[in-house]
């Protein structure tokens, strides 16, 4: 969370429970609440040799540990999935501040301390009268290649002002607060393996509940380039020996079992080791090394998912937040723009890595929040809970088309908030049925009373 | 009683077994005792002194076991490092496991160390008196519910693992019903919730006790916490059990038919002492000619840092022992550390990374070391960790190691400045090795 913090106590406290480990010692859950998807899952902890990591596994009681490794393999083995990669934009944001009517009279008048001046930022081609927010010059370009399907209002009627409750909502796929499986957890359910949990991967250290499966593991895993060897004192060129060295000793036989058994382990961490350099982050990997610098996890997390998804391991759907906190209250310009560009530089990063790698054509990123902002400005530079939020489909097999009209603010709903010109089930819909190839009937309820849009060229 | 050669070579893996490993020509002196001089000295070793440089945080300040998170931890391994009685700090441990409580029950630092303190004062003597004072200990009382068992609802925690994990062994000799009767019979003790400072006032209520009959083993009586656990000592299975479980930390096989029922015995002529059976332990033939054992994380850690003399100066050894797979007063559950589980690839890492830390205050700085041949950087190397018994296989790898990345080097003036790297990787292998971190 950034401070000084901007953000409300409902925003606050729902960050603190979420971060919470499920199933022991969540505070408690005011009345009303939905409890998060995945609450209370059995999570067990484990060093998962195909990546090296330590992975937090969830829902994967009946399996043994050596089990989940071989399942890994196994799935490996098997054809390339498509792979869709959900980013959250916690707190929420929308259309008025990333794509924004510069020259709209009505933008001055709501936001009259907020607007944007109206030759910033650059033009949005499909709408003549919205502008991207200059902080978001990596979705501008993304977008003017046709690789982004841009959702300016997208949300459910009567939208939920609770951050709690709307998130819980698109994580879960319906408007409903007893559901406790995510969206992308039943599609895992329905079409992934007893165990692999890679299937579902979320980057950081949590669950995300969007991610939530009944019956197959899926995991959380903080970075896979921590599994590293220390050498104080040894020149870098000479470590190739070391670990040779290493290596050696490991392989001396031996008729004494604890001995054999502490040789076997340490030729299994080198061999471990020499897998893992692929998946670290490596700045001086040509497909990363355009990724922003940054303290925040999240440029580094997506490059480990390329070289993850590069080097084929068995990844069905990936779930991560983006950085920053769009609950923006007060001083919005601040920690809208400082989140606002850090995601959109390493998105278009990200997208160029996958690019290079050639694995683009299987990876499709969803980024999505749990309401917009009302349309009106407060008194402390900020803005309030909202209703229709943004969204972006992102990738090189996107239709790079509108999805829903920018709706305006001269039809704002009765609480002064836009309106949505599109739903999430709808999109989640199309997402299962067009990119996925799934029947969306069975993950997402009642999803025939929602239309689907085109999303992919 | 083992008769074979007693050298250096055995000194020091006594050493490993019942302690921290040498400390500088510490093996050698303990070789010159004999056997039995050698044993003595372990299990008789006198008044404790405290040898080395005290421990310090990472900033140099001095370092209390309650001022930090972490210090507990660090605290302890210093008394690992420079005690003048391994052997009791050994058992310390040893009891640590024996009777897990982890402080995430717990909650208390303060509670913890006074547990720890208790364990080191019965370290080698009554294991009645230990189990008593174990079963009205606070940290004991909060970790296994004690203290919110009355008569009322008496709480099965403590009667269960007392007969499973301390004295008898799962499914040996008790059923069901002795659970609960023996739930009853510990009832009485009780302590004080108070908000924002935690447990207070720790005190036997004889309201809160049960006074009314109990019929465990068979034995009928208005029994109470002392005769709960001396019902538990004096169960036919419980010297077996001992005398199993003791041997477990020491020799990695189980003990003959025949080697048991003695030790047995003695246990039972003893007095339940703990003393006279690890003299017998340690003298046995199966120490010194049976199979390695693998060390323990913390007790690799507290050898290298005894053997190279630095001291505790960081409490990050709380967290780099507990990435290899042992934080102190953290046990992972109250049946303690499983020693089948020491070395995965996971701890093995730790395990490295702990050696690179303990290693890294002192290596070698390019230029200061004189160039040699490979043969003679692998012996200083060794030197320099006090000469460890290696096999010839590590031995060989070492030295066709260091004669490579001199090769590698290919004028003599690059050769020279690679020797100090070679003699920083000889030391990390040497000390990350499988021969190492087994004794």
């Amino acid at each position: 969370m950034s401070s000084p913090r901007s953000c409300c106590d409902e925003f606050a406290r729902a960050a603190a429970l979420r971060a919470a480990v499920p199933g022991s010692g969540l505070p408690a859950v005011e009345a009303g609440m939905p409890l998060p998807a995945g609450t209370g899952l059995d999570r067990r902890s484990f060093l998962l040799r195909s990546i090296g990591a330590a992975v937090a596994v969830y829902g994967a009681t009946a399996v043994p540990w050596r089990l989940l490794d071989e399942g890994v393999a196994a799935a490996a083995s098997s054809a390339q999935n498509r792979v869709l990669v959900s980013i959250f934009l916690e707190g929420g944001i929308d259309s008025i501040s990333v794509l924004f009517p510069g020259s709209d009279p009505l933008y001055r008048r709501l936001r009259p301390r907020l607007a944007l001046a109206p030759d910033t930022g650059t033009a949005f081609a499909e709408d003549p009268r919205l502008r991207w927010h200059p902080a978001a010059g990596g979705l501008s370009a993304l977008h003017a290649e046709g690789r982004v399907a841009t959702l300016p209002a997208v949300g459910y009627t009567r939208s939920d002002q609770s951050h709690f409750t709307s998130r819980h909502f698109y994580e879960v796929g319906a408007t409903s607060a007893e559901l406790r499986t995510g969206w992308l957890g039943r599609y895992l359910d329905r079409v992934g393996s007893p165990d692999n949990p890679l299937q579902g991967l979320s980057l950081g250290g949590t669950l995300s509940p969007a991610l939530a499966a009944a019956r197959v593991p899926v995991a959380a895993i903080e970075s896979a380039d921590e599994y590293t060897f220390q050498a104080p004192g040894v020149e870098a060129a000479m470590l190739g020996r070391l670990r040779e060295a290493l290596a050696e000793l490991a392989r001396a036989p031996t008729t004494d079992p604890a001995l054999r058994r502490a040789r076997a382990v340490a030729g299994q961490s080198e061999a471990l080791r020499g897998a893992l350099v692929p998946f670290a982050a490596d700045r001086a990997d040509p497909g990363s090394a355009s990724y922003p610098e940054s303290r925040d996890p999240f440029p580094r997390r997506l490059a480990s998912l390329a070289s993850m998804l590069a080097a084929g391991l068995p990844i069905r759907c990936v779930a991560l937040s983006a950085p920053g906190q769009y609950d923006t209250h007060n001083d919005q310009p601040t920690a809208l723009d400082r989140g606002l560009r850090l995601t959109s530089d390493s998105l278009l990063a990200f997208q160029r890595d996958l690019e290079a790698r050639g694995v683009a054509d299987r990876v499709l990123t969803l980024v999505w929040s749990e309401f917009g902002r009302r349309a009106q400005e407060n008194a402390s530079r900020g803005t309030d809970h909202g209703a229709a939020g943004i969204g972006f489909l992102i990738g090189s097999r996107v239709r790079g088309q509108l999805i829903g009209e920018y709706p305006g603010l001269a039809g704002l709903d009765e609480n002064g908030n836009l309106r949505p010109t599109s739903d999430f089930r709808g999109l989640y819909a199309a997402i299962l049925e067009q990119w996925l190839e799934t029947e969306a009937g069975a993950i997402i309820p009642a999803a025939g009373a929602f239309a689907r849009p085109s999303i992919l060229r | 009683m083992y008769r074979g050669p007693f050298g250096r070579r055995q000194a020091e893996r006594l050493l490993w077994r019942a302690g921290f490993g040498p400390r500088k020509g510490e093996a050698e002196a303990l070789a010159r005792l004999g056997l039995d001089g050698a044993v003595q000295a372990l299990t008789r070793p006198g008044p404790e002194r405290l040898v080395g440089p005290p421990p310090r945080d990472r900033r140099g300040n001095s370092l209390a076991p309650t001022d930090a998170s972490g210090h507990d931890h660090a605290w302890w391994l210093d008394r690992m490092v420079r005690t003048s009685r391994p052997l009791v700090e050994r058992m310390t441990l040893v009891w640590h496991d024996w009777f897990a409580t982890s402080n995430v029950g717990v909650g208390s630092q303060r509670f913890m160390l006074a547990q720890n303190g208790l364990l080191r004062r019965h370290a080698l003597g009554s294991f009645e008196s230990l189990l008593l004072e174990l079963t009205r200990d606070p940290a004991m009382l909060v970790w296994l519910s004690g203290n919110r068992s009355e008569e009322t609802a008496p709480n099965e925690n403590y009667a269960r693992e007392l007969m499973e994990l301390f004295t008898l062994g799962a499914g040996k000799g008790y059923t069901e019903r002795d659970v609960r009767e023996q739930a009853r019979a510990l009832t009485g003790w009780r302590s004080d919730f108070r908000q924002g400072v935690g447990w207070v006032d720790f005190r036997y209520d004889p309201a809160r006790h049960d006074a009314g009959f109990k019929r465990v083993f068979g034995r009928r009586g208005r029994f109470d916490w002392k005769d709960a656990c001396r019902l538990c000592l004096e169960h036919p299975a419980h010297p077996e059990f001992l005398v199993r479980k003791l041997w477990s930390y020491f020799v990695p096989e189980p003990p003959a038919g025949d080697t048991r029922r003695g030790l047995e015995r003695l246990y039972r002529a003893g007095g339940r002492r703990i003393r006279p059976l690890l003299e017998a332990i340690l003298r046995h033939p199966a120490l010194h000619e049976g199979p390695r054992m693998t060390k323990p994380p913390v007790v690799v850690t507290a050898g290298l840092l005894r053997t190279l003399g630095t001291g505790v100066r960081t409490e990050a050894w709380a967290e780099r022992d507990a990435l290899s797979g042992q934080r102190l007063f953290y046990p992972p559950s109250v049946a303690g550390w499983d020693e089948e589980a020491w070395l995965d690839t996971a701890t093995f890492r730790g395990r490295w990374n702990g050696v690179a830390a303990a290693l890294a205050p002192r290596i070698s700085r390019p230029g200061a070391s004189e160039p040699v041949q490979a043969p003679a950087l692998v012996r200083r190397a060794r030197a320099f960790l006090g000469d460890p018994t290696l096999t010839s296989a590590t031995t060989g790898a070492l030295t066709r190691f260091a004669a490579r990345a001199l090769a590698d080097a290919d004028t003599p003036a690059r050769r020279r400045a690679r020797t100090a790297s070679v003699e920083n990787a000889l030391r990390l292998l040497i000390a990350a090795s499988p021969d190492f971190q087994t004794c």
